[in-house]
């Protein structure tokens, strides 16, 4: 690493940690429904939002009422989005005249939208119309982004709340957030895309005839609207098949930097607020360090092996191995690493390099990050409640050692609520380990392999950990647009998403009824560094004895063989 | 079921107001305040024919024009409805064979360049396909040939890719590049090719 790589992951953390409080501050009015800054704008159309779908705001929920109004509204859109891009050929705003999609494909699409995931089978600008890009993958960017960030709230209500029944309103939460959040970030952000060069317009695709006198034809579309909250929103599906390594969706260092800040904007100022919800903000930034030294960590790993790069590079002639493959130059090594570290810490899955080109153990950080639940600052929403899973279960543990009923932040946790987050964790692994047994073994599943050998397997490791994670980045070389990778990867998509959400909410629900007691001498802390150690030890624990064996048959492997100069056809 | 009515009304407010009102308003004020970028950053000739846009890669191969980086994206590189990376992997026979020819033609092209001096960039294939730019390093290692190509000195050359290079954004984001469609404008402006 260089002088300057470090002053910008420095510079990152600078900026995160300032942007974090205040934001937080925002969350905590918006969610209360109290006044805040932008009520003056947005408040009116807000009360008549809720008006027209006869919605009583203050109506509080039993979690049981929040997750069924959660899974309809996500089925309802998802069956919107299916047919929208099954009848794309029939709609306006499709200048290049794409076709509709096939079945698999649009089931798979409309299912990667809705859970936040952004798997995409499809190349954008060679499948999608504008409609299409607007009315299916933005309208979802917002809507599962704001339905990640509502379970997360309700989540933090649970865990907070004195003694209740309810966990808050499934509407007033989702509606709120989309209005007061995401949709104010998104304006003036899409229009700071704008000045760096992002695009934005509607017109067919332009014709150019280069200096040496070749035709080329060049994509354009409303691509800043849908970048912002692609970012924003962790969702991370490009418009163009480069995502954010395409000129016009990431131009220069200084939008990737923003890209990048973007990402772990929310997640983060999550967690404070849970800190400052439990009456406990050093809870709060305990768990924000966990996450931070887990994630600098990877940055430096993957920069380190990226630099490193191929030793073939050398022998061949090239002045650096470094593995310059599969990225761009205006970002170079480092700001690729720091890119591909963010994107799978959290669960955006946007790429501003080929990850499939990474050398093995620079690729097997963002694979190992999303197959640790992506609770590293992680989705948003998602990542805090998916953290908030590792959280009980360290406090549990740390119980059992001490020979004490565990307690967080005044709660007992007890059987139940270990057994949700046990159901969730074992459905994870069970998808990614099954579904990656099932695609190696399968012919129709190799068939879609773009490399040979140790790398093969880790595409097919990869693809099922993102899908199953909702991370929706890939080793982009497999092709998976058949439908044994549309239907399967579309499944395993789903159980990642909702049989992790719903547990959660489960756990809100039963968290919500426990009463608050004070803590004694004898209470595990959860806010001073033992907790953080800890904390990342359970993560880091579980993460290994799951997944390594999966782990040494890819790129462990092949981290060998490229030492060993070994090539596959 | 009341839930299913209002997931299908809430349904069509939002995408009212988050796939209409929102793109239009951010397409709108694009227009008004970046209206050149918004657009595609597109560069016409003095004939008014668009000739290319400016942080979109084009395919570069006679000599007398500096040449981007290997591209993936279409069949023929370049693809600006196409982009694409290679993904092939660091072991994969195919991306070692395909480094070595890039390597092969370029040392042919440029006689002067010696194996171990060849920069990286120049030889393995960027992400999007479309990469607009070059290293410093790869700029300079062809300074040679265009200038042998059109008949000025290397030194005129070398200044020129040295005026082009771009970055570190504030000194300190990103690396420093240079985009070889403006470099090979500015070339065919000052040094027009002979014949």
């Amino acid at each position: 690493m260089t002088t300057r790589d470090t002053i910008q992951l420095g510079l990152y953390l600078i900026v995160l940690i300032l942007a974090t409080k205040p934001l937080a501050l925002h969350l905590e009015k918006v969610f209360e429904g109290s006044k805040n800054l932008l009520s003056p704008i947005f408040g009116p159309i807000e009360k008549l939002i809720y008006r027209l779908l006869g919605v009583n705001p203050d109506e509080d929920q039993h979690w049981t009422k929040y997750s069924i109004d959660l899974l309809v509204f996500s089925g309802v859109t998802c069956g919107f989005t299916y047919l929208l891009l099954r009848a794309q050929k029939f709609l306006p705003l499709n200048p290049q005249g794409f076709a509709g999609m096939t079945p698999d494909l649009a089931y798979n699409t409309a299912m990667s939208f809705t859970t936040n995931t952004n798997w995409q089978s499809y190349g954008g600008e060679s499948t999608l119309s504008y409609l299409s890009q607007m009315l299916a993958l933005t309208f979802h960017n917002f809507i599962s982004a704001a339905v990640g960030i509502a379970v997360a709230v309700a989540l933090i209500r649970g865990i907070s709340k004195k003694e209740g029944k309810g966990i808050g309103n499934f509407w007033a939460d989702m509606i709120r957030c989309n209005l007061y959040v995401l949709l104010p970030i998104c304006i003036v952000y899409a229009l700071f895309l704008i000045s760096q060069g992002v695009i934005q317009n509607f017109h067919a695709y332009d014709i150019a005839t280069t200096l040496e006198g070749v035709k080329q034809t060049i994509a354009q579309g409303p691509v800043a609207s849908q970048v912002a909250i692609k970012m924003l929103g962790t969702n991370g599906g490009g418009f163009f098949n480069a995502n954010a390594a395409h000129p016009y969706e990431n131009p220069t260092a200084l939008s990737n930097f923003f890209q990048m800040l973007s990402i772990f904007l929310i997640p983060s100022a999550l967690v404070y607020l849970l800190g400052r919800r439990v009456r406990n903000k050093k809870h709060g930034w305990a768990v924000w360090a966990a996450m931070a030294i887990i994630f600098v960590v990877g940055v430096l790993i993957t920069a380190h092996y990226e630099y490193q790069g191929n030793p073939k590079l050398a022998e061949l002639g090239c002045s650096s191995p470094a593995n310059m493959e599969g990225k761009e130059a205006r970002f170079g090594i480092f700001n690729s690493a720091f890119f591909a570290t963010i994107t799978t810490d959290a669960s955006c899955g946007a790429v501003n390099a080929m990850h499939d080109s990474f050398t093995p153990l620079g690729g097997a950080v963002p694979l190992s990050n999303i197959m640790l639940g992506e609770i590293i600052f992680g989705g948003v929403g998602s990542g805090l409640y998916g953290m908030l899973m590792y959280i009980l279960l360290t406090v549990f543990i740390a119980g059992l050692m001490i020979g004490r009923t565990p307690e967080y932040v005044g709660k007992k946790i007890e059987g139940r609520e270990i057994k949700y987050v046990m159901f969730a964790m074992i459905v994870m692994a069970l998808s990614i380990l099954g579904f990656t047994a099932w695609g190696a073994l399968d012919p129709r599943g190799l068939a879609g392999l773009n490399n040979p050998a140790g790398h093969g397997f880790s595409e097919i490791l990869y693809a099922y950990t993102s899908g199953t994670g909702n991370n929706g980045s890939a080793f982009a070389g497999l092709s998976a647009n058949t439908p044994f990778w549309n239907w399967t990867l579309a499944f395993a998509m789903f159980f990642g998403r909702f049989f992790m959400m719903i547990p959660m909410l489960a756990v809100a629900g039963s968290l919500a009824k426990k009463k608050i007691h004070p803590g004694g001498e004898g209470t595990f802390r959860v806010d001073n560094s033992l907790f953080v150690g800890l904390l990342i030890g359970v993560i880091l624990l579980v993460g290994a004895l799951t997944f390594f064996p999966a782990l040494s048959l890819g790129p462990i492997a092949e981290h060998f063989d490229m030492l060993q100069g070994h090539l596959f056809k | 079921m009341k839930v299913l009515y209002q997931s299908c009304l809430a349904t069509l407010i939002l995408a009212v107001i988050l796939c209409g009102i929102y793109p239009a308003l951010v397409t709108v004020a694009g227009k008004l305040l970046f209206a050149e970028k918004a657009n595609g950053g597109l560069i016409s000739n003095h004939e008014g024919n668009v000739i290319g846009a400016e942080i979109i890669g084009q395919s570069f191969s006679k000599p007398i024009y500096f040449h981007g980086r290997p591209s993936a994206a279409g069949d023929k590189g370049y693809d600006a409805a196409n982009s694409s990376g290679t993904n092939l992997g660091p072991t994969n026979q195919k991306l070692i064979d395909g480094i070595s020819k890039n390597i092969d033609d370029l040392l042919k092209d440029n006689p002067s360049l010696k194996k171990g001096q060849i920069p990286t960039d120049l030889v393995t294939a960027s992400a999007s396909g479309l990469d607009p730019h070059i290293s410093p390093e790869a700029a300079y290692v062809q300074v040679e040939r265009v200038a042998s190509a059109r008949g000025v000195s290397v030194d005129e050359i070398r200044n020129l890719a040295k005026e082009h290079i771009e970055g570190p954004a504030w000194g300190l984001f990103g690396e420093p590049v240079v985009n070889v469609l403006l470099l090979n404008l500015d070339l065919d402006r000052r040094y027009p090719p002979k014949g």
